[in-house]
């Protein structure tokens, strides 16, 4: 696989750690009144869905940064690829 | 121009007309070579078969060398143990498997038809007991009755026992091909990455045409084909392009390309797989004769990287299934077309064509052309627009029967006719090589009109051209190829050449749908290297196993080295005949990676042995060397385990003595490996506070604290100490084992979860060395080496302090006074490359104190005599509360894994505590891996109260002690239980005890 890196263009794959769903970004308010239910969705329940998919892949071997890859699962193309950062100020 | 002239008397095409006619005569043994024909002029070349001295010619291949010297037989088959020769000419080959080279260099299993010919090359044949030609297992085809599709499964499930000892071991030795030699392999492989416009994978017509439009608009192509010659069946037929000699156009269509500085020539280079994204993996062999180039990498993994792929790979003859179809001197029609052709050798004096298509009647008219006597063409097919006056034709007629057994000496007929022959050349169609275009989970479809799969849906830049798409014939062949590289010149933005495509008549290339004789009533192989035949795949439907992939695994076929590449659509053919299903509707196995077999010494590349992964040395390893340590692999880093002294005999004389030298004065331990993380910013310390479960916010300017970092699910992922250099500035430490990890969810939390604090990391693990100097006299140690404005007197520098100061005239260094030994310690971290020389001083500087270096094991001593948890105990499994370390999670601010370590399981009070573990018997020594069992209790896993997790001999109290895990522990101290071990079968009595074996107040820190 190739990964667009937003910042330095085409990469190996090999070069990357993948960590998961982007939805790990979304990390609940530990002040919230249901924040032990939230957390539990939060850390163990997943979307499968089918087609796109967006996950966490981090540059280790590189700039070290996140990144958020929007991924056909079942084609394995990728449609985007974003700095973690500037997709976290836009909203997950 | 080659093409079968419809309803012609003569099929004598003028082109070959012009030839000598060739006569098979005795040439240096290789009886069965032609008088002329190509390759005749070359160099000769001798090698050996089974120990016998044969010759052939450069260009050979060992198949062709053999064929030539008359060797009929070259192998066994591989479940009946049946003689086999060589059926075909290429990677599809099912029989002729070999072994070469000797000792170390000795390969099993290797197709004959794939090596190139070298001088010296040794072969032999496999799987026979006893001789080639006298094979002791060949009772296991009189036992063919019992040793259908499912005799494994059906065979050898009674008694169970009998598995094991019995049924296992014989079936091993039986099964299998060649031999491993168990040695290790000599030879130096290499792994190497291409970036290219257009891979155009085959050297054949299309791929040669591809290959020259592309790179003539300028394109960085790379063409890529797996024989030594590239042209494909061009070297194997007489066709005319432009006018010329097919072979010829293709030797100067080399020419042509290799004169361009934009394409790369790959023959001998496999391409094996595609991968997402336009990868595509490719094996090259660079030298035939590897022993002499010892050294030098004999094959190359090249991952190539492309924008777009011309699918150029052609297609591979089929053969029918009839009975006895496996006898040697049966072989694909084509392949015989290759043999003379291109070596100039002919497998047989009397040769039977046997044919569902045009294609068997150009191997008859080839060979008749070179005087080869033609016995007879017979075709199964009702209609056929072609004739020969010259040749007997059996139309609708098809072969029942072969008989002799080292090689076939007859053929019987559908009508009951008994023809002698010496060959036979069958050819059941021609297969599109659909591979490459499926490894994306494409799949094929089917085309009526030539009875085969051809690729369907293609990732968008993959393009297939020539007979691989399913054109096959020549002329739509080479023009396809042009079209395609067209479209992928115009989609990179480039321009076309303004050259035509090259010109060949399209053959005629009728063919029908023929599968296999029905009414013979022998045997009938459909996966000649299997051994898997029709009435197998029957049985195996019959027994329920409806879907291709079941039968599949079922009755192994196509699942050998060559992949079925001969027999998977013949195998798929017959069982939809028995299913009365269309082929379509059956469909095919998935064509998954590798196309040809890839040897694992290539994926290994150069990381074998102390290559297969980096090692890491300490700043002060040539020094620890010096100072003969024995070292151990902690992770990828090589740690000094401890220092045996002249004299000591056992590990344990010299770990007991740096213990007691550094609890009595000082000693000194490299520390680099653990992991450094410089954190910066001015939200630095929210950032802390986000990522430990303790507060960093209010921690003073020079001072350390111990952090607890939990995982969001409320696991404890790691600890160490962190220390605050300036207001924004931390230096973090993580254990060594987790460096990479903590790092990595470090930038998750800064760039993730928490991108709006200004915060920065960076690893800094290599860039300082750092010592732990432990032991009383560790300040008056460092007070004789760090430079004189700097006071670490106890007052100004007490306990969890640190600081930047000079050693050794102005060397910038880190002072922390942190303990893992439990004594009066400190850390000090200076540059990298002053590491060695640090750790030298640090020894000098201590020899008045008698200062001891310690290693590894003497750390890992020292932390459990104090209680600390370490690896062992932060194993991913544990918690805070089960640390008992509770107490650090902050309640005044959110922290990762806060809210789920609240979760009420993992806060019962039956949970388990960490406590320590002392032997009732102090004479016993303790095993790490131990269950808590009650006294009185019946050792099961429901009275199962916990785990020893570390043990050491503790110098100190010169008994064994342990660390471990129990229910409630903190309240069961001075209880008695059984740690057991029944695997080393083992139950001692220990008393349960504070973790904290030695100065539980912690004065000594302070002092």
């Amino acid at each position: 696989m190739v990964i667009n890196h937003p910042l330095l263009g085409p990469r190996d794959a090999s070069e990357f750690v993948y960590l998961g769903d982007a939805s790990l970004m979304d990390r609940p308010n530990w002040l919230d009144k249901d924040a032990g239910q939230k957390f539990y969705k939060y850390q163990y329940l997943r979307d499968n869905p089918h087609l796109e998919h967006k996950e966490l892949w981090f540059h280790e071997q590189g700039d070290r940064s996140w990144l958020i890859v929007t991924r056909n699962i079942s084609t394995h193309e990728i449609l985007t690829v974003e700095l973690a950062k500037k997709f976290f100020d836009k909203g997950v | 121009m080659n093409k079968l002239n419809p309803i012609e008397d003569n099929i004598i095409q003028k082109n070959q007309s012009k030839q000598t006619p060739a006569k098979l005569e005795l040439n240096n043994h290789q009886i069965n070579r032609l008088k002329s024909g190509k390759i005749l002029n070359n160099k000769k070349i001798s090698f050996k078969f089974n120990e016998e001295k044969l010759q052939g010619y450069e260009g050979d291949t060992l198949s062709s060398a053999l064929l030539a010297n008359n060797k009929i037989v070259v192998g066994r088959s591989f479940k009946y143990h049946r003689p086999r020769g060589i059926f075909s000419a290429g990677t599809e080959e099912p029989n002729a498997l070999l072994e070469i080279g000797k000792n170390e260099y000795q390969e099993p299993n290797v197709k004959a038809t794939t090596i190139k010919l070298f001088e010296g090359l040794e072969s032999r044949s496999q799987n026979h007991l006893g001789s080639l030609n006298f094979d002791l297992l060949a009772i296991n085809d009189f036992l063919h009755p019992f040793l259908s599709a499912g005799f494994y499964y059906k065979t050898f499930m009674w008694p169970k026992s009998f598995w094991e000892k019995f049924y296992e071991p014989a079936i091993r030795r039986a099964a299998g091909l060649g031999s491993l030699s168990g040695m290790p392999d000599p030879s130096t492989y290499d792994k190497g990455f291409l970036h290219c416009d257009v891979l155009i994978v085959g050297g054949g017509p299309a791929g040669l045409s591809a290959a020259l439009e592309a790179g003539r608009a300028n394109l960085k192509v790379i063409i890529a084909d797996d024989d030594f010659l590239f042209g494909g069946r061009l070297n194997s037929e007489n066709f005319i392009i432009d006018d010329q000699i097919g072979s010829e156009w293709s030797k100067k269509s080399v020419e042509e390309l290799s004169n361009m500085s934009n394409v790369r020539i790959m023959p001998r280079t496999s391409i094996y797989g595609s991968f997402d994204h336009g990868i595509f993996g490719g094996l090259e062999i660079k030298y035939d004769n590897y022993i002499d180039q010892i050294g030098k990498p004999r094959q190359i993994l090249w991952k190539i990287y492309t924008k777009f792929a011309i699918i150029c790979t052609g297609s591979t003859e089929r053969s029918i299934a009839f009975g006895n179809n496996d006898r040697p001197g049966i072989m694909l029609s084509g392949a015989i077309r290759s043999y003379v052709n291109r070596w100039s050798v002919c497998p047989g004096k009397n040769v039977v064509i046997f044919t569902n298509n045009d294609d068997g009647w150009r191997t008859a008219q080839d060979l008749k052309n070179k005087n080869i006597n033609i016995k007879a063409i017979i075709d199964s097919r009702k209609n056929i627009n072609l004739n020969d006056k010259e040749i007997p034709i059996f139309k609708n007629t098809s072969i029942i029967d072969t008989s002799g057994r080292k090689q076939i000496s007859s053929v019987t007929l559908s009508s009951g006719e008994v023809l002698k022959c010496d060959c036979l050349g069958v050819s059941g169609g021609w297969n599109p090589n659909v591979h490459l275009t499926c490894h994306q989970r494409g799949k094929p479809i089917w085309e009526k009109s030539i009875n085969a799969f051809i690729p369907g849906k293609t990732p968008s830049n993959m393009l297939v051209a020539g007979t691989a798409a399913g054109l096959l014939q020549l002329g739509e062949n080479l023009k396809s190829g042009h079209t395609k590289a067209q479209q992928v010149i115009l989609s990179l933005g480039f321009k076309c050449s303004s050259s035509t495509p090259p010109k060949a008549e399209n053959e005629s290339a009728n063919n029908s749908s023929f599968w296999h004789v029905g009414a013979s009533k022998k045997r009938s192989w459909v996966d000649l290297q299997n051994d898997v035949t029709t009435k197998d795949i029957k049985i195996s439907y019959e027994e329920g196993f409806r879907s291709v992939e079941h039968l599949k695994r079922y009755s192994t076929l196509g699942m050998a080295t060559d992949q079925g590449k001969t027999s998977n659509i013949l195998g798929l053919a017959v069982l939809a005949e028995y299913s009365g299903k269309s082929i379509p509707d059956t469909g095919t196995t998935i064509f998954r990676p590798p196309y040809n077999p890839v040897p694992i010494g290539a994926f290994a590349g150069r990381s074998r042995g102390k290559e297969f992964k980096p090692v890491r040395l300490t700043p002060s390893h040539k020094e620890a060397e010096n100072l003969s340590a024995t070292f151990v692999e902690a992770g990828l880093w090589l740690r000094a385990q401890w220092y045996p002294l002249k004299g000591e005999t056992h590990w344990r004389e010299s770990v007991d003595r740096e213990v007691i030298q550094t609890r009595k004065s000082v000693g000194v331990c490299d520390v680099t490996t653990l992991g450094k993380i410089d954190i910066q910013g001015q939200d630095a310390a929210e950032f802390l506070d986000c990522v430990y479960t303790n507060g960093f916010s209010k921690l003073d300017v020079g001072k350390v604290r111990y952090g607890l970092m939990l995982r969001e699910d409320g696991m404890v992922m790691d600890d160490g100490t962190t220390a605050r250099f300036d207001l924004n500035h931390f230096v973090m430490t993580t254990t060594t084992a987790n460096a990479v990890n903590v790092f990595r969810h470090l930038e998750f939390c800064r760039q993730c979860l928490y991108p709006n604090l200004d915060v920065h990391l960076i690893s800094a693990t290599e860039q300082w060395a750092q010592f732990a100097v432990a032991g009383p006299n560790s300040r008056k140690l460092l007070e004789k080496i760090i430079d004189k404005e700097y006071d670490i007197s106890n007052l100004n520098f007490p306990y969890m302090g640190c600081k930047k100061i000079t050693v050794c005239n102005n060397i910038p260094a880190r002072l922390f006074r942190i303990s893992f030994s439990g004594e009066l310690a400190y850390e000090i971290a200076v540059p990298s490359r002053y590491g060695n020389s640090m750790f030298k001083v640090l020894m000098d500087a201590g020899s008045e104190f008698n200062v001891v270096a310690y290693g590894t094991e003497a750390l890992g001593v020292m932390r459990i005599e104090k209680g600390h948890a370490a690896g062992n105990e932060l194993n991913g499994q544990t918690t805070a509360q089960n640390l008992g370390l509770e107490k650090m999670m902050s309640k005044k601010k959110d922290f990762v894994g806060n809210i789920l370590a609240k979760r009420s399981e993992l806060n019962k009070e039956s949970i388990v505590k960490l406590v320590g573990f002392k032997p009732v018997n102090k004479e016993i020594e303790l095993k790490a891996g131990a269950h808590f069992i009650s006294l009185g209790k019946e050792t099961c896993t429901k009275n199962d109260e916990g785990w020893m997790s570390s043990v050491a001999f503790s110098p100190s109290l010169n008994h064994s002690i342990g660390l471990g895990f129990i229910k409630n522990g903190n309240n069961r101290i001075g209880e008695i239980v059984n740690a057991v071990d029944p695997l080393r079968k083992s139950n001692v009595e220990v008393e349960i005890v504070s973790p904290h074996f030695l100065d539980p107040e912690g004065e000594r820190l302070r002092e």
